[in-house]
């Protein structure tokens, strides 16, 4: 219909040094929707080739299990703790309106009809673009998660002064 | 349309965001300095996305236009 922009084919940025901006995204939250929004927002990051890291702790580091594992942890508390919320990026729940799974096969729905990727796409995505994946330390212990129940592509597990360090050296920090 | 030597051609047609800027990422790296890339979208908000892209990125939005709910960017290769 119209023109919307003719930009000059001017000077491409050899002007020597240009700051990578970064993005820290601390993943905690094991919810469908929110793990959504973390790689959406990671995956166009490193597309914008901002250097992303995403830093995974509690519940989020559920999502980061191989969706294979069914059970992950060395004791009953923690195998019961996976068994209540199943361990994978394909099997996340909605934090509203779940109904036993009906709430995100509805979303799925919806993603395939508008196109838009689901969480493991945008994952592979954002591996293929080198966004770093760390899981946290502490919450593997706790949980019982071990680093081959871990999808693969992941950075060294680390703790809390890493993820400190990632996030105030980062121009945007995300807790999500 | 025609003048420009277009390097690469990525259809985006049809995707939602993020996926359009994520494409043009990954087509980015297949061609070399200088060369143009073309992108095909059909997401509304890939205008304003591919602006910023180019800005973030330093690569240079060379023309960018729209028809019939399809919009075009051609982009160089920083």
């Amino acid at each position: 219909m119209s023109a919307v922009a003719t930009a000059p084919a001017a000077h491409a940025s050899s002007e020597g040094a240009v700051k990578t901006k970064k993005l820290c995204i601390i993943a905690y939250s094991g919810d469908l929707e929110k793990t959504w929004a973390s790689l959406i927002i990671a995956s166009a990051a490193a597309a914008m080739e901002i250097e992303t890291s995403i830093f995974v702790t509690f519940w989020a580091l559920q999502a980061f299990v191989k969706d294979s594992k069914r059970i992950t942890g060395q004791n009953w508390m923690q195998k019961m703790l996976s068994f209540m919320q199943r361990p994978g990026i394909s099997h996340r729940k909605t934090s509203k309106m779940n109904f036993m799974g009906m709430g995100p096969w509805m979303m799925f729905q919806l993603a395939d009809k508008y196109h838009a990727s689901k969480p493991k796409e945008l994952l592979e995505m954002c591996q293929e673009l080198g966004v770093k994946i760390y899981p946290c330390q502490m919450t593997s212990d706790l949980f019982g998660i071990r680093r081959e129940d871990l999808i693969d592509g992941l950075e060294e597990t680390v703790g809390a002064a890493t993820m400190l360090q990632l996030a105030t050296e980062a121009d945007s920090t995300m807790f999500i | 349309m025609g003048n420009l030597d277009v390097k690469l051609k990525v259809d985006a047609s049809g995707l939602s965001c993020p996926l359009p800027i994520v494409k043009a990422a990954q087509g980015m790296k297949t061609i070399a300095s200088g060369e143009l890339m073309e992108v095909v979208a059909t997401d509304p908000g890939s205008v304003k996305d591919f602006a910023a892209w180019a800005g973030s990125t330093g690569n240079t939005l060379v023309e960018s236009d729209s028809a019939n709910g399809k919009y075009r960017f051609v982009l160089r290769h920083k």
